[in-house]
């Protein structure tokens, strides 16, 4: 089974060599074909699970507590300016 | 030599003034020196930063304070936070990154007096059974380097089984703790989902991943993880279950203890050696005293499936933010969408790009009811067989792997057959328990066989007390891969 890669490929926002495509398209569809294999079970009344603990919303106070500053959550960004990241120009 | 010993064999040198941590932690920067240019376990060392922690547990010591790890080197995968030291996950996204914090687990190890140190090698973001998919190259099977060590946490049992840290710490997502401790012979614990906090471990799979330790022993694996486990208000996932003295539980003492067999895991592919080497464990076991009998986990064979729908989904989700905006290695585009696509394109691993991709279809519209939604409600069949099989033993064994360490570059073409190797680990992520893999034989060419046993969530005591009644009776965990 070859996958369509091509939708998954831009909402993944992963830029592929054409080598790379033609590796992948017929793993990824070798993959799906063996998760087909969910469909033998007839789940319609099963509750899905997300999480495998009991635990439901934490909350805490909403107050303020110490955090990051700003020049350590900078330091690693590839580049900034004025205290903020910069990214290429999305307006014209 | 004292990088030999065990955390309670040096904790004892260390309390009647034989030995110095910083000899201590010399020791284990000798032997790395001296053996990782051939094992890889380990991406970087920061040596002057380890012995300075060394001299200061020293200091701490010489002033009468003692703590349950003081002085005690520990190194740890490259996927948790250490305030100051570089963070790559294995990939070579995260460019230069420097971490601005420590992991809470890391805080914890410090309140504990332990010396931390290390980057240790693993498969890239965690993905992969291998180690193979590094972008620091493989890590390599102490006993046999040329074979895999196992993933991801290769490095971790790496080190520990060859014996360049006295403990290490990894994750495990869907076995990458016990499937590398069981093909290297060393103790590869995975706590229940909740035990351990993941604030500072960088996420893979956030509903399955988990922080535990590798040890050369089970009273070490209780030692590190009553450091590591407990509550914490930065991961809202913690469970405040209180957590109990996990050195209590080991007596020794398995009489009456019921051990479940899985019907289902007698499958086809299962490696002679391996099943006899784990038949004898079980044996063992039952002549200390313990029950077995068979039980049935019916879905077995859907939690591969399953497995990898959600833990790509939820990949595809968390490994958005490597987008070159805010940590890590950019390559420019004309506009932001196009920075991102070339920026991933070339930090990213192939594998990480094969399952970002998969989780990405899977979540996307269209495809979400049919695949991920679908595999939710699997997971809680596969879950509701653990907690019904759970009514009837204490306990679950099997083989941790279906087959010892294989060949670098032996699956690397075909990651569903890599991936089908997970088969015995996985469902215990899915389902939020506990695991433990210890060795329990080699095969016929030396390589380790590690046994598995599961328990129910927040079940580590009995996993611990069974795995160290196991240890007692057999000496698998003290044979040693030569390296001279």
């Amino acid at each position: 089974m070859e996958m369509d890669l091509s939708r998954a490929v831009k909402l993944a926002r992963i830029e592929l060599t054409p080598e790379e495509e033609q590796r992948l398209a017929p793993q990824l569809g070798e993959v799906l074909q063996y998760v087909e294999k969910l469909n033998e079970l007839d789940v319609s009344d099963v509750e899905p699970t997300a999480h495998a603990t009991p635990l439901s919303n934490v909350m805490r106070e909403d107050e303020p507590r110490e955090s990051l500053s700003q020049e350590e959550a900078l330091r690693n960004a590839p580049k900034t300016a004025n205290g903020l990241f910069v990214v290429p120009k999305i307006v014209e | 030599m004292a990088h030999f010993l065990t955390i309670h064999q040096l904790l004892e040198q260390l309390r009647a003034g034989e030995l110095s941590s910083r000899e201590a932690t010399q020791a284990c920067l000798d032997r790395v020196e001296k053996v990782d240019d051939r094992l890889n376990a380990f991406i970087s060392v920061d040596a002057a930063d380890a012995l300075a922690q060394a001299d200061a547990a020293d200091q701490s010591r010489a002033a009468g304070e003692d703590l349950p790890m003081l002085g005690v080197p520990v190194a740890v995968k490259d996927v948790l936070a250490v305030k100051d030291q570089p963070l790559n996950c294995a990939s070579k996204i995260l460019g230069e990154f420097n971490s601005p914090y420590d992991a809470t687990v890391i805080q914890k190890l410090r309140a504990a007096g332990a010396v931390v140190f290390g980057r240790l090698n693993m498969d890239e973001f965690a993905m992969g059974s291998s180690n193979e998919n590094s972008a620091f190259g493989p890590a390599r099977n102490p006993w046999n380097t040329d074979c895999i060590p196992g993933g991801s946490s290769g490095g971790s049992a790496v080190a520990v089984a060859a014996d360049e840290c006295i403990a290490s710490l990894g994750s495990d997502t869907g076995g990458s703790i016990r499937q590398p401790a069981a093909l290297c012979g060393c103790v590869g614990l995975k706590p229940t989902y909740g035990r351990v906090s993941r604030y500072g471990l960088v996420a893979f799979a956030s509903s399955l991943d988990q922080v535990g330790p590798f040890t050369k022993d089970v009273r070490d694996a209780a030692t590190l993880l009553q450091v590591i486990a407990g509550s914490d208000d930065r991961d809202s996932t913690n469970v405040p279950e209180p957590v109990p003295d996990y050195s209590a539980a080991l007596s020794g003492e398995v009489k009456g203890l019921r051990i479940g067999l899985p019907r289902e895991y007698q499958v086809q592919g299962m490696d002679p050696e391996v099943k006899a080497a784990t038949d004898a464990a079980v044996k063992q076991l039952e002549s200390l005293g313990a029950e077995v009998k068979e039980i049935s986990l019916p879905h077995t064979e859907y939690a591969i499936a399953t497995y990898y729908i959600i833990a790509t989904a939820e990949a595809s989700a968390n490994l958005a933010r490597f987008e070159g905006v805010r940590y890590g290695a950019r390559l420019d585009g004309a506009d932001p969408e196009e920075m991102n696509r070339k920026t991933r394109g070339a930090g990213f691993g192939e594998e990480v790009k094969r399952r970002i991709i998969l989780g990405t279809y899977v979540l996307s519209s269209g495809y979400y009811d049919a695949y991920y939604l679908r595999a939710q409600k699997v997971r809680t069949l596969i879950r509701q067989d653990f907690l019904k099989a759970f009514e009837e033993v204490d306990l679950i064994a099997s083989p941790t792997t279906p087959t010892p360490a294989f060949k670098i570059g032996e699956k690397v073409g075909d990651p569903l057959q890599m991936y089908l190797s997970d088969i015995y680990t996985i469902s215990c992520n899915l389902a939020g328990l506990c695991g433990i893999s210890v060795p329990c034989g080699f095969s016929e060419a030396g390589l380790p066989i590690g046994l598995q046993l599961l328990g129910k969530p927040f079940g580590e005591p009995d996993l611990l007390r069974a795995a160290h009644a196991y240890e007692q009776a057999t000496d698998w965990h003290t044979h040693r891969p030569n390296l001279d």
